[in-house]
């Protein structure tokens, strides 16, 4: 077999198993959905027909627009029926529409974690809570989510739907030749559903190794093993079994259990003599029992039983574990059980004072910035119709005035601290020194319209000083800046330190801190006061990347005559916004401030 | 009435269970913030309570839950007329997405519109009333109607000012948040004012683990069968509630677990008096659940991370190492 032949098949295994999650989605909807890592292509299009072809044409199918509002998502109040009868009728949304059919949501890598969590709720519950614009109603629905995920590198869609989700599938490595139609009807899937009913309950020893598998792979959820038995389960129902095979748990961890791997779980050879298939040595996070698990088990020979089948299930899906997980775990050494995959870019994620969210409405009158709000303007009017002549009971228009006019009001985006971390050290800090300050002034004078607060912190010799506590006040900031002095060596990682010290602290108070950095990125102190450079760079990039732990919005802009890439390594460790400026000049630093801010 | 999963047959999360169960038999502690990894079992834990709380005596019909011998002055002259009644403790769950007219109550707009009537609908405040009021994901909340739920979980009292109504209800509920810190913290203003704050973590040990799925897997095959099973076991809980319930305003704090509480309030710098006054009352509460008379230095151990976690001065890049802190302080203390 040449080595094409052999990635071919590798791709045709792959979209077989992308079809086998269709057919198993459709059988059981409890399964929740799945998530297609895929651009837009004929290799998505085809899954998305396939999956189609598996139900009967007057299954409900709804496209879920990104960015879509509470209203058309949970339902509402109809505004028809509340002018036109005077009814309070209750609008379905998407997903109370799509009950007993399929959601797809497409660029579900931008998807608000608010709608992520809307979303996760309904699927947890099977049923939309509304309790919204005067209408209050439980219904019941249980829909197949269809995330379409167009994410680059680690962007991903928010964790809380991921983790309802039991299949997550690539497609992009598999070329349109290979996705060939699945054969099966909607026929196959109803007498599936039939069989699926009658499939007995897994064992414990099925339920044993599905656990252990999960936790050899480092997938901690508890929800990932309960959705690998139901596709367990599901996967029985679809070849007419009652009962759980074997291969039914090697299938249902290779399909929902590998995908989610966090770690690479030891070969089973370096533990032959250990019963329990808990290959984590060397683990030294996770002080685990090696007893655990066997205490309230039978005798031995049970016992042998039971390691052989966790060894062949942790075995299946060890076997699809995604290319690239390797990298992972060589590069983090171990992937810590706090924080997922997707703890780098946490930071982004944080609720830094969302911008333009509507909290509400207030009397006035619409114009270009501000829409009318409908309801509340029927609600403004509504007690006083009978004053305003409609008979009591009569159907039809209503007497809208001025004064009822309700426009929305939209969350004021939080004011920002702007703190300028600047590098006083070495013979050019008093040049540096003067443009700065002239930087900081500028700020400020702009500051009284953006209400922008302006701090400096300012680092050399042996440590960093907050030289101006945040401020809005120029006549201030001109009095303590006049006093700066230069000079000295340069204990870099002290001032990334002290930056986002202030900076968590201003986000405390409401604000949203910018961090601005002004240096060559070369620190020759480390943070205990010692004179080493390679402990000094050490100390400085940990402090950059708790910066960036932090969700601290920053820029770097080098300043040094020559910059070497010290300082363009720093912001990529922090994610901040790299400019070079070898003559700082106050306008150009205001610009980067104000990029910042948008 | 749905089928929730029983309190009972949550494996492990004893933290996140006693906090509960002590906002139950004392509920003027404050309400409980659980923070925690994603599935497990904040939300079953807060859904299966109800079936813990002893039934209350209201009003029959009352919109507010009232007490019997004391109407609401919102309630419009029905209940003057109506007979006592029982209702289950209410556990009402705040969904996402929820808008303000139907969490405070609103205008009945039906009724407006079509007889020209000014009447006042209650919302989702009055339901709770005299219960428990659940928010999920709280973190997600908009910031305006936390500040709102957090006021009035404070004053007892929902005072609605729209539309041209002007109504005043009472609104004593425990108010039970909780919420993953991965997708975004609680302003620790708002932190503060939960009485009792627990971290949940999914079970570590394989045993445990497989336990958890295996009754979960049961549940979801047959929940009512399931819940029969679990039945007695959740029936003996709530008489130990409602016992401690009973018991609570005759337990004693001896003086040198008085002073005790302060020294350790003071030793890890937890602000303010209320973390204090939380210490207390929690360590009765669960002196009452003991079916105890007195409070001892063990209460006082024990519950000292949840009541004053949250409440540490911290340096704004520590980890949470909060329950650490006051595990050493305590150690300290009590080897001195």
């Amino acid at each position: 077999m040449t080595g094409a032949d052999a990635q071919a098949g590798a791709a045709q295994d792959r979209w077989a198993d992308a079809m086998l999650a269709a057919a198993l989605l459709a059988v059981d909807p409890g399964l929740g959905g799945v998530a297609i890592r895929a651009g837009p292509g004929p290799t998505r299009d085809a899954w998305l027909s396939g999956f189609r072809a598996l139900h009967t044409a007057d299954t409900p199918w709804r496209r879920m627009p990104p960015g879509i509002g509470d209203d058309r998502l949970l339902g509402g109040l109809d505004l028809a029926a509340a002018l036109g009868a005077g009814q309070r009728v209750l609008q379905r949304g998407v997903l109370a529409e799509a009950d007993g059919g399929v959601v797809i949501a497409p660029m579900a890598e931008r998807m608000a974690t608010a709608t992520a969590a809307r979303l996760a709720g309904a699927i947890e519950d099977g049923a939309v809570r509304v309790e919204r614009d005067g209408v209050a109603e439980r219904l019941a629905t249980r829909f197949v989510l269809v995330a379409l995920d167009e994410g680059l590198d680690d962007e991903l869609p928010p964790e809380a739907l991921m983790e309802r989700l039991a299949f997550r599938i690539e497609l992009d490595s598999i070329g349109h030749r290979d996705a060939l139609p699945i054969s099966a009807t909607p026929d196959d899937i109803a007498e599936a559903r039939a069989a699926l009913a009658e499939v007995a309950a897994p064992g414990e020893d099925a339920i044993h190794a599905i656990c252990s598998a999960a936790d050899a792979l480092g997938v901690w959820s508890l929800r990932a093993p309960r959705l690998a038995l139901r596709t367990a389960a599901a996967l029985a129902a679809l070849e007419g079994r009652d009962v759980i095979e074997r291969d039914d748990l090697s299938n249902a961890a290779r399909l929902v259990l590998s995908p989610r791997a966090t770690r690479i779980p030891a070969p089973p050879e370096a533990e032959p003599d250990t019963a329990e298939a808990q290959p984590e040595p060397d683990d030294a996070d996770m002080p685990q029992d090696p007893q655990t698990g066997g205490e309230d088990d039978g005798p031995d020979d049970t016992d042998r039983g039971q390691g052989a089948l966790d060894d062949i299930v942790l075995e299946a899906a060890r076997a699809a574990l995604p290319e690239g997980l390797e990298d992972l775990w060589l590069a983090t050494g171990a992937v810590s059980r706090a924080a997922p995959a997707r703890s780098g870019a946490s930071g982004a994620r944080l609720p830094a004072a969302r911008r333009g969210r509507r909290i509400g409405t207030r009397p006035g009158q619409p114009d270009g910035s501000a829409g009318l709000d409908l309801v509340e303007t029927l609600k403004a009017a509504a007690p006083w119709q009978r004053l305003r002549g409609k008979p009591t009971g009569s159907k039809g228009s209503l007497r809208v005035r001025r004064d009822d006019f309700r426009i929305r009001r939209f969350e004021q985006r939080s004011e920002s601290t702007v703190i300028f971390v600047v590098d006083a050290s070495g013979s050019a800090a008093l040049q540096r020194l003067a443009e700065t300050k002239g930087a900081v002034e500028l700020l400020l004078a702009e500051a009284y319209v953006r209400r922008t607060q302006v701090a400096l912190i300012a680092f050399r010799g042996e440590g960093a000083d907050l030289r101006l506590p945040p401020t809005r006040s120029l006549a201030r900031a001109r009095r303590q800046l006049a006093e700066l002095a230069g000079g000295g060596a340069t204990p870099l990682a002290a001032g990334l330190e002290a930056a986002a010290i202030l900076g968590v602290a201003e986000r405390a108070k409401g604000r949203t801190p910018l961090l601005v950095f002004m240096t060559d990125g070369r620190g020759n102190i480390a943070l205990d006061g010692g004179a080493f450079r390679t402990r000094a760079e050490q100390d400085a990039l940990n402090a950059c990347r708790r910066i960036r732990a932090a969700g601290l919005r920053a820029a770097l802009i080098d300043i040094s005559p020559r910059p070497r890439g010290e300082g363009a390594r720093l912001a990529e460790a922090m994610g901040a916004t790299f400019a070079v400026l070898p003559y700082v000049e106050a306008g150009r630093v205001r610009d980067v401030v104000r990029s910042l801010e948008d | 009435m749905r089928v929730v999963f029983p309190f009972s047959a949550i494996v492990g999360q004893s933290d996140m269970k006693q906090a509960l169960l002590l906002a139950a038999v004392d509920r003027t502690l404050g309400g409980v913030m659980v923070f925690g990894d994603r599935g497990s079992g904040k939300t079953t834990a807060v859904r299966g309570l109800a079936a813990l709380l002893p039934a209350l005596p209201v009003i029959a019909g009352c919109r507010f839950n009232c007490e019997p011998d004391r109407p609401s002055p919102a309630c419009d002259g029905v209940c003057k007329h109506a007979g006592v009644g029982t209702t289950p403790s209410p556990v009402v769950d705040m969904p996402l997405g929820a808008t303000e007219d139907r969490v405070v109550g609103a205008l009945d707009l039906e009724r407006a519109l079509t007889l020209g009537e000014k009447a006042f609908e209650p919302g989702l405040l009055a339901r709770a009333n005299r219960g428990f009021l659940y928010i999920d994901e709280i973190n997600l909340l908009e910031d305006h109607l936390v500040d709102l739920l957090l006021d009035v979980a404070q004053s007892g009292e929902n005072v609605v000012e729209r539309e041209g109504l002007s109504v005043r209800h009472p609104a004593r509920f425990v108010l039970v948040g909780s919420g993953n810190p991965e997708e975004g913290e609680l302003r620790p203003q708002l932190l503060d004012r939960f009485g009792l704050s627990v971290e949940v973590r999914t079970p570590d040990t394989l045993a445990e683990r497989v336990e958890v799925v295996k009754r979960r897997d049961a549940f979801d095959r047959d929940p009512e069968g399931f819940s029969r099973a679990w039945k007695s076991k959740d029936a003996a809980i709530r008489r130990k509630v409602a016992a401690a319930q009973n018991r609570l305003d005759a337990i004693v704090v001896p003086d040198a677990v008085l002073e005790m509480g302060s020294r350790l309030c003071m030793a890890v710098g937890a602000d303010g008096l209320r973390g204090e006054l939380t210490l207390l009352r929690a360590s009765r509460a669960r002196a009452a659940l003991d079916g105890r008379d007195a409070v001892t230095e063990a209460d006082l151990r024990q519950i000292a991370p949840m009541a004053l976690r949250h409440r540490l001065r911290r340096g704004p890049l520590d980890e949470q190492a909060s329950t650490v802190r006051i595990e050493r302080a305590m150690d300290e203390l009590l080897a001195a």
